[in-house]
């Protein structure tokens, strides 16, 4: 056990030929020091794991998304990225908004953020979405969508308060089926 | 980090009736945490739709994503990306 922790410690971190070239996302693609921290932590495991059977098809369903890429309106409160643990909080995102105006509010040093800062729809995809309601894939889109920060490494008042609290509000709007993309 | 804060939200909701569908670039994370339901896809940490202005291979990971809620529980269901 030991010698596989220290293993995953000291695998070169790649370098990549071109920017974007999509390659399998591994913890050697973090720094030396997110490594030993992702190395050490204890993750939360949903215990048992909650499950639900989408009410309706694809088709017929209205959809949210929810994105931890800490986007947020120019007229919003941004993240606090120094909070300790992690801003536990989230953002209402309208459904009409436009989605190349969303700030983002993200530091986090793990990964690259250059495609998401070119393109929000890689980590919030509404326009995708809906294109994908005005095909008749997706049967209706919820009047609002959710922001959180990913970056909670204390997930404390996330588990007891805020994900409660955002399941909340999209299950009070109907929403049958929730997309979530994590940042 | 932010495979874990996916996979608790997405928890809650499904405890309320709303299913869910993630995505995932850290088939380790997302499995350590249990998420419902997640479509591990091989792009890199920040590129879960895999690539900027690619609007066709966004949808597609998208399809594949809701493709998921078809499958039939209990979860946590971890389905590869056909591509």
């Amino acid at each position: 056990m030991a010698a596989v922790f220290i293993a995953k410690l000291y695998q070169p971190t790649p370098r990549r030929a071109l920017f974007h070239t999509p390659t399998v996302a591994t913890l050697s693609d973090l720094s030396f020091k997110n490594r030993i921290f992702m190395a050490a932590y204890r993750y939360r495991r949903l215990d048992p794991v909650p499950f639900t059977v989408p009410r309706r098809p694809l088709s017929s369903a209205r959809v949210a998304l929810v994105s931890t890429g800490a986007v947020h309106l120019p007229e919003q409160v941004p993240f606090d990225e120094l909070f300790k643990g992690g801003d536990f909080s989230f953002r209402e995102i309208p459904g009409d908004v436009d989605v190349s105006r969303l700030r983002v509010a993200h530091k986090s040093d793990a990964f690259d953020q250059a495609g998401f800062l070119e393109d929000r729809n890689l980590g919030f995809p509404l326009d995708r979405l809906r294109e994908m309601a005005a095909r008749g894939e997706i049967g209706s889109l919820s009047g609002r969508h959710l922001s959180f920060m990913g970056s909670i490494t204390a997930p404390g008042r996330l588990i007891s308060e805020t994900a409660p609290a955002a399941a909340e509000l999209l299950a009070g709007d109907g929403v049958d089926v929730a997309i979530l993309v994590p940042l | 980090m932010c495979h874990q804060t996916v996979g608790l939200v997405a928890g809650e909701l499904e405890k309320r009736g709303v299913a869910t569908a993630s995505v995932t670039v850290l088939r380790e994370v997302t499995g350590k945490v249990g998420t419902p339901r997640a479509l591990f896809v091989p792009y890199p940490l920040g590129y879960p739709l895999g690539r900027p202005n690619d609007p066709e291979l966004q949808t597609r990971i998208l399809r594949g994503a809701f493709a998921l809620l078809d499958r039939p529980g209990p979860g946590p269901i971890l389905g590869d990306w056909a591509g």
